[in-house]
């Protein structure tokens, strides 16, 4: 498992060189280079190339790849590997993500490393199955039932889908839960120049493993240390509510309060870790507009947002990388000075409703659905309506 | 350089996109390409995209393109509109008539027989995008000829890297006639 | 004076008991069962992931069974039990789960897993009622019995869970009842030293939410009427299948050959690695 010989060898052939792929391609051999050790998935317009790619690509390097009868299944075969010790991960888009979302919620309860990557589609239901959305930014959030946190990171580039799924992995391991790559329809399915990075320059993050005896599930720290299967430990892995050790208690009202807290509170209280952003700002800091984006809609956005300075409009732009956590914090002192925030997004304003949250200017939602991503030229005219 | 395929499935529209986009990445330059085609394999509307600029690419899906090029009727006919005024028009001459009531202004327009040729001279029709593939390259400059003949040897099925190649060379020859013309 | 210790419940996560099943329940029975072949086989738990899902059933290995658990989602343990045993393959990977569980929310895993044929063991147990949830109708129930959500009686045929899984692929089948302590036990013992998908149902009383719909208050009236219904497997065939209404086919209903899914997956898998070996060692 992990990086053996094996995958060493595979990768050699592979590193520091520079590709043209897909979106869903960079991403499946992005999941090579954080050491996958196991993908388990269903076929799905946009996301059936990572599911073809690692069929083809990880069992040269080690890594095992099962298609599985449905989504249900494909998520629960990667909560089942994850409790071996293996890196294991799952790719889909809306009506699968949908259909995952039951054992997200056990992944999430019994605190299991693992990552799934949604390529998101237009919906709801089936929708426009070869179009792109961003339709799903709240059900990643929100999808499966009961208080929970959730991490979810957005790639703009195929060269991000390589890199962030290190990132994913790494999140996993480091906080014992679920995290989603967020793409969208438009970056997994565009090729672009991917440089895939030396492998001397990978550093994937251990779990901390539990002292043999050490409860697996509770205790002082926010993120307790995992065992594996067959290490003699004779862990219970329940999605009920439990106890420290593991055991059921579904009745004793601080048991479970503590319990779902503990998991809310181990990535509330590490946003600031786990948060990512990217600023662009006007270079005379008198900015009174600003463009907020994500994904596929942050290229057109940011190539709107420089036409209008080359216009001699002020306008400040940030790209939220991490989705979830919210980078409230960010976003709040990025409108601080601003009169007016623009978020162009390819939903009817599923993250602009959020910023609204945490902002005191005025936020207008740009939407587009319909399967087409913004253009330029769309977002540029939103900006200079509003700054005239 | 905004660049459209368009043609039936079965006809390498999408490869011959690639293969445009990953010469100018070999170049050094920046490349997003895309494509789209009906759920059927064979047959259905295909059409592939391909955006080279020496610059960072914001348009992901632009609406216009620099130039066009059409193996089939309807393909031209559907995407004729979406040509800038003095783009540049590129159409298989046996496939598609054109019709200038439909163009927009200032257009550059090529007339090639590429599949009468893939066909005649080479026994395979199926290979006329890249008689294509080096008559446009050779007009628009737009790779260097040592990564298109990379590309090509990388993405064509084994066994077919010199058809692929010679077919290519006679779609430069015939720009470099229509140039000295 | 005191009881000499019963020697299985080395197997029991003792600080957990007593156990919470219901006075006459079958699930008592079958966890009992299980540990008796375990302890045959002298197999070590540490060795072992038991896999269950939602349900009464599903608490026989979870969380009574003293080794690693994994207690999932209703309908889902064999598809967990896909990822453990592919990772795992030196592990013993075993499902105990309910008729609702396996044959109804998760029929689908369980027919497609019989179809890889991976190895695992799966131990249905049908009590042909949802019990815990208070007495619905299953896929198991048989046609005419009232419940709670069939009031006006059941107009669904029952599954044959068995023959289902049979047909779908899996290497060992076998039916049998918690009458059948002993061949039970010999049952559980070939399914786990099988290789390939191994299935048992076991057909079980629930006293409390399906024997006092169908007038059997206690689990002895259940496992008398069990002796009654159970014909040999040999003894069916013979029989028109007009003969066998009301009957419980009991017996093995397939014990075959055929090749195993994780065995087959890694021998693909290494191949590719070897591959990939030769072309570097060719070039170096």
């Amino acid at each position: 498992m992990g990086f053996n010989e094996d995958r060493k060898r595979y990768l050699a052939g592979l590193e520091d060189k520079t590709y043209f792929m897909l979106g869903d391609e960079a991403c499946a051999y992005g999941a090579i280079f954080a050491g996958c050790d196991f993908f388990a998935g269903y076929p799905i317009t946009p996301a059936s190339e990572v599911a073809e790619r690692l069929a083809e690509e990880l069992p040269k390097a080690g890594g095992l790849c099962i298609q599985m009868e449905d989504e249900l299944a494909s998520m629960a075969a990667i909560v089942g590997a994850s409790w071996t010790g293996g890196r294991s991960m799952t790719a889909t888009s809306g009506p699968g993500f949908s259909l995952m979302q039951e054992n997200i919620g056990y992944a999430i309860m019994t605190e299991t490393p693992c990552v799934l990557v949604d390529v998101q589609r237009s919906g709801p239901s089936t929708g426009q199955a070869t179009k792109p959305a961003q339709g799903d930014m709240m059900q990643a959030r929100w999808g499966t039932h009961g208080d929970h946190n959730i991490i979810a990171l957005s790639p703009n580039s195929a060269q991000e889908c390589f890199d962030m799924m290190q990132e994913c992995f790494n999140l996993a391991d480091t906080y014992r839960t679920p995290v989603i790559l967020l793409m969208d329809g438009e970056i997994g399915h565009i090729r672009e120049s991917v440089t895939m990075p030396a492998l001397s320059s990978i550093k994937p993050a251990a779990r901390k493993m539990a002292k043999p005896g050490e409860d697996v599930f509770g205790g002082e720290e926010l993120v307790p240390g995992i065992t594996h299967y067959g290490m003699g430990q004779n862990v219970h892995v329940t999605g009920s509510t439990h106890k420290a050790n593991g055991m059921r208690d579904v009745t004793t009202p601080h048991v479970h309060e503590a319990l779902v807290k503990r998991i809310y509170n181990k990535i509330d209280d590490n946003r600031e870790k786990i948060i990512r952003v990217e600023k662009d700002i006007s270079q005379n800091g008198q900015s009174k507009i600003g463009v907020i984006a994500y994904g596929a809609t942050a290229r057109p956005s940011l190539g709107a947002v420089r036409a209008a300075r080359d216009d001699g409009k002020n306008i400040d732009f940030m790209r939220l990388i991490t989705i979830w956590p919210f980078a409230r914090k960010q976003v709040a002192e990025f409108a601080k000075n601003l009169d007016m925030i623009l978020v162009p997004e390819m939903n009817l304003g599923q993250i602009s409703r959020e910023i609204e949250r945490f902002v005191n200017c005025k936020v207008v939602s740009v939407p587009k659905i319909g399967g087409v991503p913004h253009t330029v030229e769309e977002i540029y005219d939103a900006i200079t309506e509003v700054a005239s | 350089m905004i660049i459209r395929f368009v043609g039936f499935g079965g006809q390498g529209i999408v490869l011959s996109s690639y293969i445009i986009g990953k010469s100018a990445v070999l170049d050094g330059k920046r490349a997003i390409q895309n494509q789209s085609y009906g759920s059927e394999s064979r047959g259905g509307e295909c059409r592939g995209d391909v955006i080279i600029s020496d610059e960072e690419i914001y348009e992901l899906e632009p609406v216009n393109q620099d130039v066009l090029v059409a193996l089939t009727q309807p393909g031209y006919e559907k995407f004729i509109p979406h040509l800038k005024p003095g783009g540049t028009l590129i159409v298989d001459k046996d496939l598609v008539i054109t019709d200038e009531k439909m163009e927009p202004e200032n257009i550059a327009r090529y007339a090639i027989p590429a599949t009468d040729i893939a066909h005649k001279k080479f026994g395979r029709k199926i290979i006329a995008n890249m008689v294509m593939l080096g008559y446009m390259n050779t007009l628009l400059n737009q790779v260097t000829f040592e990564s298109l003949e990379k590309a090509v040897l990388e993405n064509v099925p084994k066994g077919t890297e010199k058809l692929n190649l010679d077919a290519m060379r006679e779609g430069i020859e015939l720009a470099k006639q229509e140039s000295a013309r | 004076m005191s009881q000499p210790r019963n020697q299985m419940m080395n197997y029991i996560r003792e600080e957990i008991m007593p156990h919470r099943f219901c006075p006459g329940c079958g699930c008592g029975t079958v966890l009992n069962v299980f540990t008796n072949a375990i302890d045959n086989l002298k197999l070590d738990p540490v060795k072992m992931v038991c896999v269950s899902g939602i349900g009464c059933s599903a608490w026989i290995p979870s969380p009574y069974f003293k080794s690693d658990t994994l207690h999932t989602t209703h309908g889902r343990p064999i598809a967990f039990a896909t990822g453990v045993k592919v990772m795992r393959p030196d592990l013993k990977v075993v499902v105990i789960a309910g008729d609702g569980d396996v044959s109804g929310i998760g029929g689908n895993h369980l027919i497609h897993a019989a179809r890889r044929n991976i190895d695992l063991s799966v131990f249905m147990v049908n009590n042909m009622i949802y019990g815990m949830t208070g007495g619905q109708v299953a896929p198991t129930t048989p046609t005419g019995v009232k419940t709670s959500t069939t009031p006006h009686l059941n107009i669904e045929p029952p599954f044959q869970v068995a023959e289902l899984v049979a047909a779908a692929g899996a290497s060992y089948v076998a039916r049998w009842t918690t009458y059948h302590v002993f061949r039970l036990i010999k049952a559980m013992e070939e399914a786990i030293t099988k290789q390939g998908f191994s299935f048992i149902e076991i057909v079980s009383q629930c006293p409390d939410n399906y024997g006092r719909r169908i007038g059997l208050r206690t689990g002895v009236e259940f496992l008398k009427m069990f002796k009654k219904q159970a014909i040999p497997i040999d003894k069916a065939r013979e029989l028109p299948e007009e003969k066998l209404e009301g009957r419980i086919i009991v017996g093995k209903l397939r014990d075959r050959e055929r090749p195993e899914y994780t065995s087959e997956l890694h021998r693909v898998t290494k191949e590719q690695v070897d591959k990939i070996k030769a072309e570097q060692e060719k070039i170096s």
